[in-house]
């Protein structure tokens, strides 16, 4: 089934797929449910031979990856503009980007990739979701999300098939996952998402096949199986920090594994340890290995200076061509009448920044704002100067005088002329802090103005040095010291960073700077080369500087965001393109039918798991069949159930925004547990009901139905995904009316 | 009958003379002087404002607990007969002679005394020797940190207690099931459980840590009794297990059910404790019932439930909302402050500072105080009478209605122009017709969001009801901004275009109501300006309070002020903090809150030690090699989950909190750590000293280091008791950590 292609623009009619793709679908829905019923039969030993019972095997995966290719490519094209976040995703991959240095990585290089491949050629502004691409290419980078995206259904189908041992589950997951249109939304524009879901599913899928290869240690399969574990590790780990948590799946699953192996008294100890190499080796080296590398391909690209630099400290900068710092010749020591920028030596706080703007009514004393600003401008710029005096430090006629360790300074803005000053007017965040203000007239203001400025950890009377000195400035009047608090003002201060000055002398990065850049003609310049930082470093302040901004993502105005309660129950979902009833448009949504079948399926899990656990601890005695059945509940859907909790409830803790879009990883565990939970339920209730001549349809006949409901709903639903052009559901005119269940979700 | 004329009457009592002796020791330094300081402690100042409100009855609402914490400490205030008038403002300030300072002490002391022999039975329980059991008693006898804590009036020491009566009382349980299940122990112990953590978590939100490690501990061994097949399954004795007179035939048979057991668990661990919880409020709702400060931050509905305030005001309105109505309303979020919708003559200025236009017609905002300006007339587009006709015809829902501003007569309107600061939404307005072809827009739709049917009557105070604009289908909204100086730094209310389901500033109640009967706008006037009459009383059931106040309380958040003294969790395990409490005013004796350092220093290293030999014992056990007899490794195992689980529940989480966090939230875990000492201690004696010769050596190590203990919390202790004034010198000499801040008055 081929990509539809073009064409898609011009429809108008109201339901888009109506006359080409649904009745495909059901058809599709049909062969896959007359093939399901062919390929359940060869498991009876009694009809066929091996041979077609691994063509049947061959052909029933091959249909289901075929069925999901051809749902995820199906309209790739459409629509032709940037949808949500596609905006931040294609920026920082296009080959511009690759030349800028960004604060994101590695997926943006495949994407990137992908783009460049397929000849996107990067001129195109990214600006805002709508716009249009017109004539720039971005297929390549669409297809390239869906291709990975397509993957997910097979590789749950074959987790869920070695978990269970059952083609009936397996493909139950399998549907479930096609015909849900969240995820099919997910894979089909310019994300993160399809990669980090790819990762997830190939770990977890060479987590499970490994453990099966258990009973031959060593073998090559298992080699290949748990290093496989491990690549698949690190992509998930490279792509979004969502991967530490299938991470933490694998660490429980190997932990457990090795715990096992410990108590097996037949093993000796040297073989244990073999084991516990082999492990620490493909786990734990490899994937660090393959994520370090990543970076340092990530950083030989981006190698260029860009808008970010301002995040990164003056050591970071230093290696980054077009940088002011990089190969920089500047003079060493500082003297006075030198003009500098002073930086925060924690991470993402920025350089102490003033501007022509007072501090609003109310706000401490009426006087020009101090912050700290993450990005270069001159108005970073301030002059040292002596306290006493005001004459010109730079006037040839007097010697260079050099500031040292313990000297009493004035910091005089060089914009505004206006010196760094501090007094006893609580600041304007934090409360228990001095505000700090520029104050004077042309540089003459009062002795609030004096600060002693130091080097940590150095002895008085030495020369303070460029980017290397850790410097203080200690308020001389109320033995403050000045530094940042990192909350981030209002409005009326630019959202720009609080400087403040701390009574508390506490030892904390917020208080102590370095001199960045550094003008001073009448000083010779020194080349900086010895500042190049190790790649160990380099690494440890990206990963820094990117959970904190991480955490600090804030809701924008007018973005609606979500709580994590919302998402299992698929309370409301999230427009990726259009609005009004004329637009083309896009809404993530999980299929309604799948999802609370997902839910009912946890909360029946837990119900009849428990029933299990508890029978089988009062000693129960389980028919053979029985017990079998119930170690797949218990041993295969706990471990889905577990990837499933590793994967949800962390994000109740988390500070930072959250979408819809984080539970997808979740999603897809909890569809596999509905697969393995229904057949196993089925079986067991088929088997209790033996004695009934049809005992044995019970089973088949729910399969089937529950496909055959799943694959209808993705009819009713697929516009959600395919795209809606006409009035919205409230209307009764539209092909969606009567589909919106619930108030909150808008389409 | 006459028995006691055959046999002597004997009573024999065992008294444990070493329990007795440290219950007096632990009262003696709990208890004396124990009204000194006569002055505002620290924390006292914000417990002292509650227990007043108790005093007086007058509602509060304190977001940092529950109300058990705040009703023990008015206890105190009550047998104490404290009238309630003091002025609870300043730290360090004297008290008047009505606060009766003992009395308010008192409860917290005697509680931190009694936890001193709860210690020792608590190690006596999990089988320790009585010696270890001692240990653990002087410990937690000389710990500074825990003196200070409990002579005040604070509530961590009460906390304490309940934490450690939950563990106790459940090793007697636990102890009881071995040889006397279903005695009148066993219950006893075992509802003294539920009860002691119900209070645990009733004083402060914290003792939910312990009550979760308690259910854990209960949890697995309820388990292991699930897997016990002696015991029957359901017995036909689940009648008798009930019953007392039956008991004692139970204890001779051993057929009793694992279902008796598992419900008697259930009852007294998770009912008892919620139903207590109850209780708590329910009390607090008896005790405090007039109406106070903290009103507003309540529902209109609570409100009318409180004496005074607002119910004296919405007695007797007339119930349902008829055409005519006048009324307030009032935004049922209340964020960032409760207020009413409000108009009054200034209109929106021409031109907004940033170049955007308005329609310059009269302002509507919300206002967050009374005012003649909030009364809003509901009147009928169909008609143009603004009176209630005779008999009222009440509104009802999906009803159109125009609201009419009471002052101004002018009507309530929302139009495609962007409003003042959110230009994502219209702007609401009163609207004047300038003769500029912009039609007035008046009309609303009535949506009734808590409605039985879709018939129900708007009504006061209990409806929820939404405006929906009939020509543009907006919302009408608060949208949280403060307008600038040409709106009074009102908030700004909004037409929100795309609602999403139910949000609370979308959702508006009437709160006062009369009928209109004047049809004259002066005659209105001094309708508006008179309060409502008439009278009926509508009351909230309790569980609609308790739920509405239990909500409150938990979505207050305080806005988190960096505090001087504030730390994080990582400070406290070193103790590299301390809090200073109280300065005399004059001379520099000090209290402090400042733990005894050895003892800190030696509880942590004594869970360091525990968590590695358990690891060394469970690595080697799994080998099968014991290292311990079994009942030994039972007990080290059941020690360490109650003592080293109870440090970590109440200790690892404190790194997730966002708020602030001070030196005493670590004083529950530090109590755990104390318990583990002497039994990380009797267990190296025991089982890992080899000789004679070195068991003795090591005794006589650990009193070595108890005395030096001793001499510690000796030396610490004038800033314990702040009874002694230290001269500058010595203070300096005490301040053995240069991140400890002991004041030392500059002369």
């Amino acid at each position: 089934m081929p990509p539809a292609t073009g064409g898609g623009l011009a429809e108008s009619e109201l339901r888009p797929r109506r006359g080409r793709c649904s009745p495909q679908a059901a058809r599709a829905a049909g062969r896959d449910v007359a093939a399901e019923a062919v390929a359940r039969s060869p498991k009876r030993p009694a009809w066929g031979s091996r041979r077609f019972e691994a063509a049947g095997w061959w052909a029933l995966l091959a249909l289901v990856t075929l069925l999901s290719f051809a749902t995820r490519f199906h309209r790739l094209d459409e629509p032709p503009h940037i949808c949500w976040r596609e905006v931040q995703r294609t920026e920082e991959s296009s080959p511009k980007g690759f030349s800028s240095f960004c604060l994101f990585f590695s997926p943006q290089m495949l994407i990137g990739l992908a783009g460049y491949l397929s000849g996107y050629d990067g001129t195109f502004l990214f600006q805002k979701p709508g716009d249009k691409y017109e004539h720039h290419s971005y297929m390549g980078m669409r297809g390239f999300c869906a291709f990975l995206g397509s993957w997910l259904v097979p590789f749950a189908y074959l987790t869920v098939l070695d978990l269970s041992k059952s083609l009936s589950a397996a493909l139950l997951t399998a549907a479930l996952l096609t015909f849900d249109t969240g995820c099919l939304t997910l894979s089909q524009y310019i994300l993160l998402d399809p990669i980090l879901m790819f990762f997830i599913m190939a770990a977890m899928l060479s987590m499970v096949k490994y453990n099966s290869c258990a009973d031959r240690p060593f073998s090559a399969p298992w080699w290949f199986w748990l290093s496989l574990t491990g690549v698949s590790l690190a992509g998930a780990l490279g792509v979004k920090f969502v991967g530490l948590f299938i991470i933490l799946q694998v660490g429980l699953n190997t932990i457990a594994d090795l715990w096992y192996l410990f108590g097996d008294l037949s093993l000796s100890l040297v073989t244990v340890g073999k084991h516990l190499t082999a492990r620490v080796l493909c786990l734990i080296v490899l994937p660090l290995a393959l994520y370090t590398a990543t970076f340092a391909v990530h950083f030989m690209v981006l190698s260029k200076s860009g808008p970010g630099d301002g995040f990164f400290s003056s050591a970071f900068q230093a290696r980054l061509s077009g940088n002011n710092l990089h190969n920089a010749s500047i003079p060493e020591h500082l003297a006075y009448g030198s003009v500098i920028t002073v930086k925060n030596l924690r991470m993402a706080i920025g350089y102490l920044h003033s501007h022509r703007h007072l501090y609003p009514e109310g706000i401490g004393a009426r006087q020009q704002q101090v912050t700290t600003y993450l990005h270069k401008d001159y108005n970073n710029l301030w002059i040292i100067k002596k306290h006493n005096t005001n004459s010109d430090p730079l006037d040839p006629s007097f010697p260079v005088e050099f500031v040292r360790h313990g000297d009493i300074i004035r910091l005089e803005h060089k914009e505004t002329s206006r010196n760094l000053h501090s007094h006893y007017h609580e600041a304007p965040m934090t409360r228990k802090h001095y505000q700090v203000t520029g104050y004077g007239i042309n540089g003459t203001g009062d002795s609030n103005d004096f600060w002693r400025i130091e080097v940590v950890n150095r002895k008085f009377g030495n020369r303070i040095k460029v980017l290397r000195s850790r410097i203080r400035f200690i308020h001389l009047v109320t033995g403050c010291v000045l530094g940042s608090s990192g909350k981030v003002l209002p409005k009326w201060g630019w959202e720009q960073l609080e400087v403040t000055c701390t009574p508390y002398l506490k030892e904390t990065l917020n208080s102590i700077w370095n001199v960045e850049d550094h003008i001073n003609p009448k000083l010779p310049n020194i080349s900086l080369d010895v500042l190049q930082p190790s790649f160990p470093e380099i690494l440890l302040e990206s990963h820094m500087v990117m959970i904190r901004g991480n955490s600090g993502l804030k809701p924008k105005d007018n973005e609606f965001t979500s709580k994590p309660w919302h998402w299992p129950i698929n309370y409301q979902g999230l427009r990726f393109s259009g609005v009004n009833d004329t637009d083309f448009r896009v809404y993530l949504l999980g299929n309604p039918v799948v999802w609370w079948l997902n839910l009912l399926s946890i909360a029946l899990y837990l119900l009849s798991g428990s029933i299990i656990a508890v029978a089988m601890q009062r000693g129960a005695r389980l028919p053979a069949e029985v017990a079998g059945l119930s170690q797949v509940l218990l041993r295969g859907g706990g471990q889905v159930l577990l990837g499933w909790t590793l994967h949800y409830f962390p994000f109740f803790l988390m500070g930072r925004v959250l979408y819809f879009h984080h539970y997808f990883p979740a999603m897809l565990f909890s569809s596999m547990l509905t697969g393995i939970l229904w057949d196993t339920l089925l079986r067991l209730c088929a088997w209790g009901l033996a004695s009934w001549p049809l005992a044995r349809g019970i089973h088949v006949a729910g399969i089937l139905s529950l496909l055959l409901g799943t694959a209808y709903s993705f009819y009713l639903f697929h516009p959600l995904a395919y795209g809606m052009v006409g009035p919205l559901a409230q209307d009764p005119q539209s092909p969606m009316a009567g589909l919106r269940w619930l108030d909150s979700w808008d389409f | 009958m006459w028995g006691f004329l055959k046999r002597p009457v004997v009573v024999t009592a065992d008294i444990n003379l070493s329990l007795v002796a440290l219950t007096g020791m632990g009262l003696l330094s709990r208890l004396w002087r124990l009204t000194y300081p006569r002055a505002v402690v620290f924390d006292e100042v914000y417990y002292g404002q509650y227990i007043s409100f108790y005093m007086k009855q007058i509602f509060f609402l304190d977001d940092s607990g529950p109300p058990f914490g705040h009703m023990v400490l008015a206890l105190g205030g009550y047998l104490g007969g404290f009238d309630g008038n003091f002025l609870w403002n300043r730290i360090g300030a004297e008290y008047s002679s009505n606060v009766p300072v003992w009395s308010l002490r008192l409860l917290p002391a005697l509680a931190g005394a009694l936890s001193v022999p709860m210690a020792y039975q608590i190690v006596l329980e999990l089988h320790f020797s009585h010696c270890a059991a001692m240990g653990a008693a002087l410990l937690m006898l000389i710990e500074n940190a825990l003196i200070t804590q409990s002579r005040l009036m604070l509530l961590e020491s009460v906390l304490i207690f309940f934490n450690l009566l939950a563990v106790l009382s459940y090793l007697k349980f636990f102890n009881c099931q071995k040889h006397s299940p279903f005695s009148l122990s066993w219950w006893f112990w075992l509802t003294l459980t539920g009860v002691a953590c119900s209070c645990a978590v009733g004083i402060k939100y914290m003792g939910v840590f312990t009550y979760v490690l308690v259910l854990g501990v209960a949890a697995v061994h309820a388990w292991h009794l699930i897997g016990d097949q002696t015991l029957s399954n359901v017995g036909a004795d689940v009648q008798c297990c009930m019953r007392p007179a039956c008991m004692g035939q139970m204890r001779m048979s051993q057929g009793v059910c694992v279902f008796c057991h598992l419900l008697a668990r259930a009852v007294a661990l998770l009912v008892i404790p919620v139903v207590l919880y109850l209780l708590f409020f329910y009390v607090h709702l008896i005790l405090v019932f007039r109406s106070g400060p903290h009103d507003q931050i309540m529902s209109s509905a609570f409100q009318a439930s409180l004496e005074g305030g607002l119910a004296r005001i919405t007695q007797g309105q007339p119930l349902e909302v008829a055409f005519g109505s006048q009324v307030t309303l009032r935004n049922v979020f209340g964020k960032p402050v409760p207020c009413w919708l409000h108009s009054h003559q200034d209109t929106y200025p021409m031109i907004y500072e940033n170049g955007r236009g308005s329609s310059h017609q009269q302002q509507v905002t919300c206002y967050p105080f009374k005012d003649v300006n909030n009364w809003w007339i509901v009147k009928d587009p169909r008609r143009h009478q603004l009176v209630v006709s005779s008999p009222p015809r009440p509104v009802r829902h999906g009803d159109m209605v125009q609201l009419v501003h009471g002052m101004t007569t002018r009507s309530l309107n929302t139009h495609d122009v962007a409003a003042p600061l959110s230009p994502h939404s219209q702007e609401v307005s009163c609207y004047i017709d300038y003769n500029i072809s912009m039609p007035a827009q008046n009309l609303w739709r009535l949506e009734i969001v808590n409605r039985g049917s879709d018939t129900d009557v708007w009504k006061t105070i209990l409806s929820e009801v939404r405006f929906v604009h009939v020509n543009t289908s907006a919302v009408l909204k608060l949208s949280g901004a403060h307008l600038p100086d040409w709106g009074y730094r009102q908030l700004e209310i909004v037409g929100e275009k795309l609602s999403r389901g139910y949000h609370g500033s979308t959702v508006w109640n009437v709160e006062e109501h009369r009928y209109g009967a004047s049809q004259e706008q002066r005659e209105r006037e001094r309708e508006l300006h008179s309060p409502a009459q008439v009278d009926v009383s509508r009351n909230l059931s309790f569980m609609a309070r308790f739920s509405e106040l239990q909500w409150r309380m938990l979505a207050l958040r305080s806005d988190d002020s960096e505090h001087k003294y504030s730390s994080s969790p990582l400070e406290w395990v070193t103790l590299d903090t301390n809090i200073a409490y109280w300065l005399h005013p004059r001379t520099s004796a000090q209290i402090h809150l400042l733990g005894n350092i050895v003892i800190w220093v030696s509880g942590s290293l004594a869970l360091a030690i525990y968590a590695l030999l358990s690891l060394w014992y469970l690595l080697r056990r799994r080998r099968n090699v014991h290292d311990l007899p079994q009942d030994a490794w039972l007990r080290w195992v059941l020690a360490g989950a109650l003592c080293a689980g109870g440090w970590a529940v109440n200790y690892v989480p404190f790194f997730l909190m966002e708020k602030t966090l001070f030196l005493y939230h670590y004083l529950p875990a530090l109590t755990f750590q104390i318990l583990l000492l002497p039994v990380v201690l009797q267990h190296i004696s025991d089982h890992l000293c080899r000789s004679q010769l070195q068991r003795s050596v090591f005794s006589a190590l650990v009193v070595a280091w108890y005395s030096s203990a001793c001499h510690v919390s000796n030396t610490l202790r004038p800033l314990t008791y702040g009874d002694k004034s230290l001269s500058p010198h010595e203070l300096k000499a005490l301040r053995w950590k240069d991140s400890w801040d002991i004041l030392i008055r500059k002369h």
